[in-house]
């Protein structure tokens, strides 16, 4: 009876491989967890975009939102900011971090296609970008309002992105501000 | 032939150019700072080109990355310090050879255990094979003996 189930063994193999390696053709190799997870924003000190004041991760916490790393270089920006619009206007608190950018450009742009965030961060050497561990526009980070990091989307944020990841986690985090 | 030539030697030209703007340069104030900062470039992966060291790599943020790593080198950082300065913002990921512990622990340890599975398995067949020390069943009977030696003579015969 044994050595009729080691004929088996071979079988079985190619099964337990097959399934290893199918699990495999649906991941993303290049989506990566954020190291910054469940850890709170590093500090900084950065002009606010198009005045002198400069801002602070104070001015960020207070409550959940979305922190969203764009720059008018980055192509997929352009395909993301009606989104953005989108969701700005269904009162979602949008911050914007300028990355990389000039200034002037980032202003023309915002003028042209329209301002969803809150305020903008000029991170004009990408410091910030850094500390966040930025690798490409966009990426967006939801926030709690303790300015911990709960999720890092990289790349385009639309519907199907927000309606299956984001709002589910955003609602429950303000749902969370509210009960206490 | 005369335009043949002159294109011959702009293409040389531009290709010379695009070889030179590859990879800028950095100077170091001591080249033992060179040779490790050489070291972590390659052993740094690069998060937006993955299967590329960001020595390797062109993409805008393994030019910040290697910016970065010069001027902590400068600063007079330590391998651990700027490796962990990486791991930080990029995760366990940002290292061609992570740490030992933790979620790569099935990493580090998959080979030894796949050798340990080889030489048990290696170890099962050999055991369950017949055993063929009886020297009654090895030894020739006197008929395949007188056999042998016919087969014997009869190549020396033949040589």
């Amino acid at each position: 009876m044994a050595s009729r189930l080691k004929l088996f063994l071979p079988l079985i193999l190619f099964t337990l491989l097959a399934l290893f390696l199918f699990r495999g053709l649906s991941l993303d190799p290049t989506e990566m967890p954020s190291a910054l997870i469940d850890r709170p924003l590093p500090a900084f000190s950065l002009p606010k975009l198009g005045t002198a004041e400069t801002v602070s991760l104070a001015d960020i916490k207070g409550r959940a939102g979305l922190l969203n790393v764009w720059a008018t270089w980055c192509v997929s920006c352009r395909v993301e900011h009606p989104y953005l619009m989108q969701l700005a206007a269904a009162g979602v608190p949008i911050f914007g971090i300028n990355y990389k950018d000039r200034d002037v450009d980032a202003q023309a742009w915002l003028e042209q296609l329209g301002n969803p965030y809150e305020f903008n961060i000029a991170d004009r050497d990408g410091t910030l970008g850094l500390d966040l561990g930025v690798y490409g526009a966009p990426e967006t980070y939801l926030i709690d309002a303790q300015g911990v990091v709960r999720y890092r989307h990289v790349g385009v944020v639309d519907e199907q992105v927000w309606l299956t990841i984001l709002e589910p986690l955003y609602t429950e985090l303000n749902a969370g501000v509210a009960a206490p | 032939m005369k335009i043949l030539r002159v294109l011959l030697v702009t293409l040389c030209v531009v290709a010379a150019a695009q070889a030179v703007a590859l990879i800028e340069t950095y100077e170091f104030s001591n080249p033992e700072l060179e040779v490790r900062y050489q070291q972590l470039s390659e052993e740094l992966r690069c998060p937006k080109c993955q299967n590329q060291n960001i020595a390797d790599s062109n993409a805008p943020i393994a030019q910040d990355l290697r910016g970065l790593l010069h001027e902590q080198l400068e600063q007079g950082a330590s391998d651990d310090e700027i490796l962990e300065y990486m791991v930080d913002r990029y995760g366990e990921f940002v290292r061609y050879r992570p740490r030992f512990g933790g979620t790569t622990l099935v990493l580090w340890m998959a080979p030894v255990l796949l050798l340990l599975a080889g030489g048990v398995v290696l170890l099962l067949t050999l055991r369950s094979r017949p055993q063929r020390t009886d020297p009654a069943s090895s030894a020739l009977s006197s008929e395949e003996q007188a056999r042998v030696q016919a087969l014997l003579d009869k190549s020396e015969q033949d040589s």
